[in-house]
């Protein structure tokens, strides 16, 4: 298998007046590529610091990061943004998905940045939510629909511009244990697929359902278990 | 990814009534008011423009009593009259002229039958017709031997025919000027109310001499007009005459004139001067509000970044740029302006015809002044847009997926 992330070292450091906050403690990890991966931890031990800096929506303090064999840590902003447009697919706990727009155009959003023409936008986007079982929802606005769909939603839209790494932030956090586990068998399929599945939990039942399992403590990754 | 973010805009216009109609008004009027005011200005200059050259912008009108440099009027004593012979000197001396006249000026009591009416009574030459552009609508002007007998006829103004005369054909009877009687014996055409709101058809006019000798009681004269043959000449006409008068009325070296010499060309060009103070006072006002639309622009889009913060989040994590998000925001406040800008120049378009109709005042539609304000007002929109639009693209996207 070869390499898809590698952390090397990695510091993310808060400073608040005296006291200094270590979120990522030294951290080194290493995904391959279809691997099936959960971070676990305590609240505050650093999973979504750690997720925010894997997701190149943040900048560690000090260490290495190669993403796909390149060294992500002198990236600019926007190099930053292609990258995440290209190469990761987000899912949030809150779902994140704009208010005022139906859920196909919500999916199709990605694509608007990666320069693809609206047609084809609109129709990549109609089949990704037929994909997640809401061929019947293109036209809901998140407002509409229930917590499970709404995530549903939220994944076809990570999907859209087919990125080979899944990130998700405690994608079951707000959800009832039946969509929690709706939410789960599609993350599984993905990744069988072949897609690179990287998610935060705190529920050891979510967490049964992948390959690997990473512990944070207090900034410092403690255990990790593949099974 | 322009025609996206003009469709991104404008989805935000609308999902957002009350508030884009709002932020729109304060360009709208902006812009409408620079439009209306600038129309103003130039109806105002065209006015002046038209009536100088209804006069005769190649005119001099020379009058009695001097001015110090200090323009105090000097007391036109005795020997400071103008006479008939004045202009005949001037007629003579003087090159460049191509028409010369003299006249008297006295408000009198009109009646015809039982109508009376009272009106201003001009006593001049026969050169004055042509001179002061009358024309004749009925009958005949009067002439030198009309001039010579102090002959009692009079050529009378429409508002006077009108009063006098209701129904009539006022040509051939006769009406009595201060209890004397004169023959009518010709109309002249309307030539409607001066620039200053004067009725220039109310008038009557007679032998310069008959009104001297039979109504006034007096020799001299109270103006001279003058004709250049153009405009360009009229400076050293002026001159000339200034000259030959000086001469006449013995006035030392150094002295003060005894009369004073009124340029039409001259007070043409200090009234436009004036005209176009008052355009560009007006402008400036209008173009104040325009600004204040335009920081009505930066208020709204300042807001609507903060309401936003978490979609701009949202957007950057899915990949947007510093530049899309710059575009969207720079794009939605252009469009203000734009929007703003074109339905402005409609109001303003409207504003000067309702002016020009209601209030009857001039109005004169500037094309640039359009471009101007429709420039502006989308520049404005970009101006007041950029530092929001900056604020949006800038944000950390971390902290904007955190904001609540
Ligand atoms: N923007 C920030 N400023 C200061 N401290 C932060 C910031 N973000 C996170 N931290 C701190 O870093 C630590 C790890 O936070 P986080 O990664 O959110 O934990 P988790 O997701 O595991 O609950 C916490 O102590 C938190 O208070
Ligand atoms: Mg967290």
């Amino acid at each position: 298998m070869t390499t898809l992330i590698e952390l090397k070292d990695i510091m993310k450091t808060y400073v608040m007046g005296d006291s200094v906050v270590h979120a990522l403690n030294h951290v080194n990890v290493q995904i391959d590529y279809g691997e099936f991966t959960s971070i676990m931890g305590a609240s505050g031990s650093g999973k979504s610091t750690m997720m925010n800096i894997l997701g190149c929506l943040d900048r560690p303090t000090s260490g290495e990061y190669y993403l796909d064999g390149k060294e992500i840590a002198g990236y600019n902003d926007d190099e930053l943004a292609h990258t995440r447009n290209a190469k990761i697919g987000f899912v949030f706990q809150n779902f994140n998905l704009l208010a005022k727009l139906t859920a196909q155009a919500n999916v199709a959003l990605p694509l608007i940045y990666a320069g693809v023409g609206e047609e084809e936008r609109m129709e990549r986007a109609k089949k990704a939510l037929e994909a997640v079982g809401l061929g019947d929802r293109l036209d809901h606005k998140p407002m509409e629909m229930s917590g499970g769909q709404r995530q549903r939603v939220a994944i076809a839209r990570a999907l859209i511009n087919d990125p080979p790494i899944i990130m998700a932030d405690e994608p079951t956090g707000n959800l009832d244990t039946k969509s929690s586990y709706e939410i789960m068998d599609i993350f599984k399929k993905m990744n069988e697929m072949g897609k690179t599945v990287l998610m935060v939990t705190h529920e050891p039942d979510i967490a049964a359902y992948t390959k690997r399992i990473l512990v944070m403590r207090d900034g410092k990754l403690v255990s990790d278990e593949r099974r | 990814m322009l025609n996206e973010s003009i469709k991104m805009a404008l989805d935000g216009m609308v999902s957002n009534k009350l508030r884009t109609f709002l932020t729109l008004l304060g360009i709208i009027i902006g812009v409408g008011a620079v439009i209306a005011m600038v129309s103003l200005g130039f109806g105002v200059k065209e006015n002046i423009k038209d009536n100088i050259s209804k006069l005769g912008s190649n005119l001099l009108m020379v009058s009695a009593g001097g001015r110090t440099a200090s323009g105090a009027r000097l007391a036109a004593g005795e020997g400071a009259r103008l006479t008939f012979e004045d202009m005949q000197a001037i007629e003579k001396q003087v090159d460049g002229i191509s028409g010369i006249s003299a006249s008297v000026n006295t408000s009198y009591q009109l009646v015809a039958g039982n109508q009376n009416w009272t009106s201003r009574v001009e006593g001049t030459t026969p050169s004055n017709f042509y001179i002061q552009n009358y024309e004749l609508d009925d009958g005949r002007l009067f002439t030198e031997r009309d001039m010579n007998s102090r002959a009692r006829v009079c050529v009378i103004g429409k508002t006077v025919a009108d009063n006098l005369f209701p129904g009539d054909d006022p040509v051939g009877q006769i009406m009595r000027i201060k209890k004397a009687p004169f023959q009518v014996i010709g109309v002249l055409k309307s030539k409607g109310s001066s620039g200053m709101g004067m009725d220039q058809d109310d008038i009557v006019i007679i032998p310069l001499t008959t009104a001297q000798n039979r109504m006034m009681g007096i020799t001299h004269v109270q103006r001279i007009t003058v004709q250049a043959e153009n405009e360009n000449v009229i400076n050293d006409v002026q001159a000339e005459v200034e000259q030959v008068l000086r001469t006449r009325h013995k006035i030392k070296e150094g002295d003060y004139d005894d009369f004073t010499i009124s340029n039409m060309a001259a007070i043409m060009d200090t009234m436009m001067e004036t005209a176009n103070s008052i355009t560009l006072l007006l402008g400036c006002i209008a173009a104040i509000s325009l600004l204040v639309g335009g920081i009505g622009i930066m208020n709204i889009m300042l807001v609507s970044v903060t309401e936003r913060t978490r979609e701009i989040g949202i957007r950057k994590a899915l990949g947007a740029t510093y530049n899309n998000i710059l575009l969207q925001f720079l794009i939605e406040a252009m469009v203000i302006g734009v929007v703003g800008g074109f339905v402005g120049v409609a109001l303003g378009v409207g504003a000067s015809y309702g002016i020009s109709h209601f209030a009857g005042w001039n109005t004169v539609i500037s094309w640039w002044a359009i471009v101007i304000a429709v420039v502006f007002s989308v520049g404005i929109g970009l101006f007041f847009g950029i530092y929001p639009a900056r604020k949006a693209a800038l944000l950390d996207p971390i902290d904007a997926l955190r904001y609540e």
